[in-house]
């Protein structure tokens, strides 16, 4: 079980936390705009890395807030979290 | 006294006599003793029969590696353990344990006939022989593989054990009770540190147990443990934990731990749970796991009274069990010498060493040669003879060209044998580590760690005992220690021992567990299996419930051979937990029956416990399914629930609902950008029926969604859909339309929601509510407004899941019960009658009313569900409208939502159930759409249901079939609905 650090709440057990996929997709502001190629890619296309990744996390059981964290893919570490809004550290 | 125990030494209490019993015969032992050492001292070797090929098997270790000697202990028929290794079981006072994977009887088993058969069962045998013909699967081969598979058997009853969990923070966590950890606790108890020091064996001490002849600081072995855990004891920041097995490391230096308290206890202690499940969050994890005896390799290495050295070392030292009369050692070591020396001081006779190095020597050697053991240089060994246990032994000798020579045979009762030792690496491979090998030691051993731990002492290749000690010491602070042992040097032998080139015939075993020789390893690398990974798999080798911790360098080592690549190029297998078996007991804990899932009860739940309702479990809700009267079955009691209904007053509910309020200046515009409707037009007091979709379009949940204020808007959501509901909607808000001002609250648990339906319903309520005008004119379908009844404030909304004149009263949830029977109450004179899920479910049914998750499946659009009439047109967005555009969306040649009604039948169809289009097809039919509600329904007097066709919309009329095991049913798709086509008595 991963300790995950809310930039919250501090450092708490994952089991308080829901997880949200690939942090930094933006919902398009005029989806109408995108062909469909394009909103396919929003919709599934999600990279899958080897290393250090910017994900979603909320902390449903605790502040109910969503963040982001950088988390290493290999080793499970993590290398910082942030607010919603922030740019990636 | 029996007859293979020594007259003195060993750790085991003498004044204390154990009776037990083995294969219902009853054997002396004494307190101290394992299972293994006290059927050692009875002269006891043969102990089991082997997985596939049921060879007679005996004890080849004497600790948790023991691959062979698997039991089953049994307590009471609800207590009966299978697969545990005798090496680790304690016996106490009427014990009982049976020997496994054997009929009828251990020395007489019928299996034993796939040895003779074994060429018809080489390595992956399953997946080649049976591939075909097909139809034999059911009929022979998986019946066959079921019996053989596994090993041991399952209770037959639940298990009456209680299994405690706990979790724990220290700043150090030991894992291993040997010499480096109980050097490393010392160091961590001088600190102000809390420690965790836990050993799988029932004393900690580990090596040092079985050690005679060592001195550290001046005090024997013995008492250098004795004293040490005494004074870690007395402190108050020091938890030991003997028994306790480290069987999975999790990520963050979270560490598994399972506690065995009652197992080794004649009587189990009301109070205590039999196993302790810890969870020890650590700082720094200090893993002690030392290093594993290896086995060597030869033909009919896995004959009772086969013995790796040290383990009859241990038997001798720590139990006082000679394990044989007549020894002869193999051993690539010197450190194994120290084996024969200590047996043969103790009157076993050693027939010889047969040393497999070319120039043997150092002290041991010396000593062995000064009593008279003869040695045997460049020696192998060509064979063995005996049935249920050696009897001799064929010793062979590598001349200088390379070439094997048969020398002799010598007759024994005992071969010990030694390959080296390795490194004990599990959980730090478990924890993400990256092994390195090391050519010197020819092992892995731990590399760079991925989390805050260290490997100390044998675990990572350090063996001589002082540097042990200080390696331990080290980990916390440097120390140093005054030790007296023999000096040896590390070597061992990896793969096959040397045999003629000639040599066919008997089985040279790897993995003992799982019975794979080097025949088998061979076979995998010429069918052109190349990497451990898939070696592993095509052999089966160390996939048993050892996890091949005697057996994985040896077959890495075949592999290698034959492949003529280094080991590492080969790799190594991932170590996976848990380290030993563990009780599914332990991991379930107490979420257990009751316990389990939390259940949840609506207010009204007791009034409909007292009326005999018969619940069902939706999501975690106990909800009332139906309310039988007299001695109705559920068809009974539903029909009478629904013609009530629809002919007088029904009284349902609700309260599971998920309910949202969604508050602020933005909720409608918020509300707009998320459900298919149009919001903004809805007036205060006003509700709606609205449509949730994800962003690929499809169907999530659905609703009647009320404007209670300008600003206030009170969502349901379906009943296991609220919590997820919520969960989108805060995803929205919170990270993609921060600049809305909107806020919202989870209601469900706030309002008990009473569903009063059917054309009596204004009658009923008409009386009870204040404030609220009922007449149609006043409160029209769909509308809602403040009121009271008896006092108590309730949001009433003029609604109907069945397609009757209808009301909901939301009323706050400390109230429910109590309107809810003023209600009953007043609806007497009506024939008010409580209805359940189950009459929901046939009511709405009937008028074509959807239900999320049943109807829908994830892959159902608006269109398809023939619900495109609630999308606001107008909008530029909402949640999912940029994918209902995409071609694929609009095909007309969807599955969409028909109804189906039986022809020339009164049977109601299978929910799931296919659909076809033309009659008696062959196997494999085109399917074009399944059923997904249906039910007889009372007050039409026929079966109706639900179904999503292909294109289903343009087949009304068409006749369509369904495939039952009883024979194909004739249907004629209709319209999806089923009763007041033209819905006039939902505005009465
Ligand atoms: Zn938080």
């Amino acid at each position: 079980m991963l300790i995950i650090d809310c930039p919250y709440c501090g450092k708490r057990p994952e089991i308080e936390f829901s997880y949200g996929g690939q942090a930094h997709i933006a919902r398009p502001v005029q989806p109408a705009d995108y062909d469909d190629e394009q909103w396919t890619g929003f919709l599934y296309m999600r990279s899958n890395e080897r290393g250090m990744r910017a994900e979603r996390w909320r902390h449903v059981r605790g502040c109910g807030r969503f963040f982001n964290a950088l988390r290493d893919t290999t080793t499970d570490q993590f290398h910082g979290s942030y607010k919603v809004g922030e740019p990636r550290p | 006294m029996s007859a293979f125990r020594t007259q003195t030494g060993g750790r085991i209490d003498r004044t204390r006599k154990v009776h037990f019993t083995f294969d219902g015969k009853t054997y002396e032992g004494l307190q101290g003793d394992t299972l293994a050492s006290a059927l050692l001292a009875n002269g006891v070797h043969l102990l089991g029969r082997s997985f596939k090929y049921h060879r007679p098997r005996g004890i080849l270790a004497a600790g948790s590696e023991e691959p062979n000697a698997l039991v089953a202990v049994r307590r009471d028929e609800a207590r009966y353990t299978p697969n545990l290794r005798a090496t680790q079981v304690e016996i106490y006072d009427g014990l009982q344990a049976q020997s496994q994977n054997r009929w009828p009887s251990l020395r007489w088993d019928v299996g034993r006939i796939n040895d003779l058969l074994s060429r018809f069962f080489p390595a992956g045998f399953y997946y080649k022989t049976f591939m075909w013909p097909k139809s034999a699967w059911k009929s022979l081969y998986e019946p066959v593989i079921r019996r053989a598979a596994g090993i041991g058997k399952s209770p037959t009853l639940p298990d009456p054990d209680r299994y405690a969990q706990r979790y724990a923070h220290c700043e150090v966590l030991i894992v291993g009770a040997g010499p480096a950890g109980i050097a490393a606790a010392l160091q961590a108890a001088k600190t102000d540190a809390r420690v965790i020091f836990c050993d799988e064996q029932s004393e900690m001490g580990g090596s040092l147990l079985s050690e005679s002849a060592v001195s550290i600081d001046g005090l024997s072995a013995a008492d250098w443990v004795a004293q040490s855990l005494v004074a870690l004891a007395r402190n108050p920041r020091v938890t030991l934990l003997p028994r306790t097995t480290a069987f999975g490391y999790f990520p963050h230096n979270l560490i598994g731990l399972n506690e065995r308290v009652t197992e080794h206890l004649a009587q189990l202690p009301e109070h205590c749970a039999r196993e302790r499940l810890w969870q020890v969050r650590a700082g720094t994890v200090l893993l002690a796991t030392g290093a594993i005896e290896r086995p060597l390799v030869f033909a009919g290495n896995d004959r009772p009274g086969v013995m790796l050295a040290a383990a009859a070392r241990t038997y001798l030292n720590r139990y006082g069990v000679r394990t044989g009369s007549r020894a002869v050692l193999v051993t690539a070591n010197d450190a194994a010498y120290q084996a024969a020396l200590d047996l043969g001081a103790a009157g076993v006779s050693i027939a010889a060493i047969v040393d497999v190095r070319k120039n043997p020597g150092g002290e041991l050697h010396a000593a062995a040669h000064r009593a008279g053991i003869e040695i045997f240089a460049a020696g192998t060994v060509l064979g063995t003879r005996g049935s249920l246990r050696i009897s001799g032994v064929q010793i062979g000798q590598v001349d200088g060209s390379g070439a094997v020579h048969f020398k002799r045979s010598i007759a024994c009762d005992l071969l010990l044998m030694s390959g080296g030792h390795t490194p004990s690496v599990h959980l730090f491979s478990q924890s993400r580590g990256t092994l390195s090998w090391n050519e010197a030691l020819e092992s892995f051993l731990p590399g760079t760690p991925a989390e805050n731990q260290r490997s100390i002492g044998a675990c990572r290749g350090v063996y001589a005992l002082s540097a042990v000690l200080e390696d331990g010491a080290a980990a916390i602070a440097p120390q140093r220690f005054t030790v007296t042992a023999t000096v040896t040097s590390p070597s061992g032998w990896l793969g096959a021992l040397p045999r003629p080139v000639d040599s066919h015939g008997a089985k040279a075993f790897v993995d003992w567990q799982h019975d794979v020789t080097v025949k088998d390893i061979q076979l995998a690398t010429r069918e052109g299996f190349h990497s451990i990974e898939h070696i592993k798999r095509f052999t089966t080798t160390g996939m048993a419930t050892d996890q091949g911790k005697t057996s994985n360098l040896n077959a890495l080592a075949i592999a290698s051979d034959r492949l003529q690549k280094p080991i590492p190029e080969i790799g190594l297998t991932t170590f996976r937990m848990p380290f030993t078996p563990t009780t599914f007991g332990s991991f379930a804990g107490l979420s257990r029956g009751d316990l389990f899932d939390p259940v949840r009860r609506t207010p009204v739940h007791p009034w409909a416990a007292q009326r005999g309702a018969v619940f069902e479990d939706v999501s975690l809700w106990k909800r009332a399914r139906y309310f039988p009267v007299g001695d109705e079955d559920m068809h009974a009691a539903v029909n009478r629930e629904c013609v009530a209904v629809r002919s007088g007053c029904g009284i349902f509910d609700a309260s599971t609902l998920g309910k949202i309020e969604i508050v602020g200046p933005d909720a409608a515009t918020f509300l707009n950008r998320l459900y298919v409707n149009n919001w903004s037009t809805l007036a205060v007091g006003r509700s709606r029926y609205g449509i949730l979709l994800r962003d690929d379009g499809f169907i999530y949940d659905d609703g009647v969604i009320a404007r209670t204020a300008t600003d206030r808007f009170h969502v349901t959501t379906t009943t296991g859909g609220a919590a997820r509901v919520l969960g989108m909607m805060e995803d929205y808000r919170q990270t993609e339309w921060t600049d809305l001002k909107v806020w919202l609250t989870s209601t469900t648990e706030q309002w008990s929601v009473i569903a009063v339906q059917g054309p009596n319903s204004r009658r009923v309520l008409e009386g009870l509510v204040t404030g609220v005008d009922l007449s149609a004119a006043a409160m029209p379908h769909m509308s809602v407004a403040r009121g009271a009844i008896g006092g108590v404030p309730v949001l009433l909304f003029r609604v109907s899941f069945t397609g009757e004149l209808g009301f909901e009263v939301n009323v706050p949830s400390t109230h429910g019960q109590a309107v809810w029977e003023q209600i009953f109450a007043a609806g007497q004179a009506h024939g008010i009658t409580p209805y359940g899920t189950e009459a929901m479910h046939v009511l709405r049914a009937e008028k074509g009313y959807i239900i999320v998750g049943q109807d829908t499946d994830g892959t159902v659009t608006p269109d398809d569900a023939g619900l495109s009439w609630a999308i606001g047109k107008a909008k530029p967005d909402f949640v999912g409208k940029r994918s209902l555009q995409r071609p694929s969306m609009q095909a007309p040649e969807r599955k969409q939502l028909v109804g189906l009604i039986n022809v020339g039948s009164n049977v109601p169809l299978n929910e799931g159930a296919q659909v076809v289009e033309t009659r008696a097809q062959a196997v494999p039919m085109t399917m074009i759409g399944h059923v997904t509600s249906s039910y007889y329904s009372a007050v039409l007097g026929k079966p109706i249901a639900l179904a999503l066709i292909a294109g289903g919309r343009a087949r009304m009329g068409q006749r369509l079939y369904i495939p039952m095991p009883g024979g194909e049913l004739e249907v004629q798709v209709t319209a999806p609905v089923f009763y007041d086509l033209e819905g006039a008595r939902i505005h009465a």
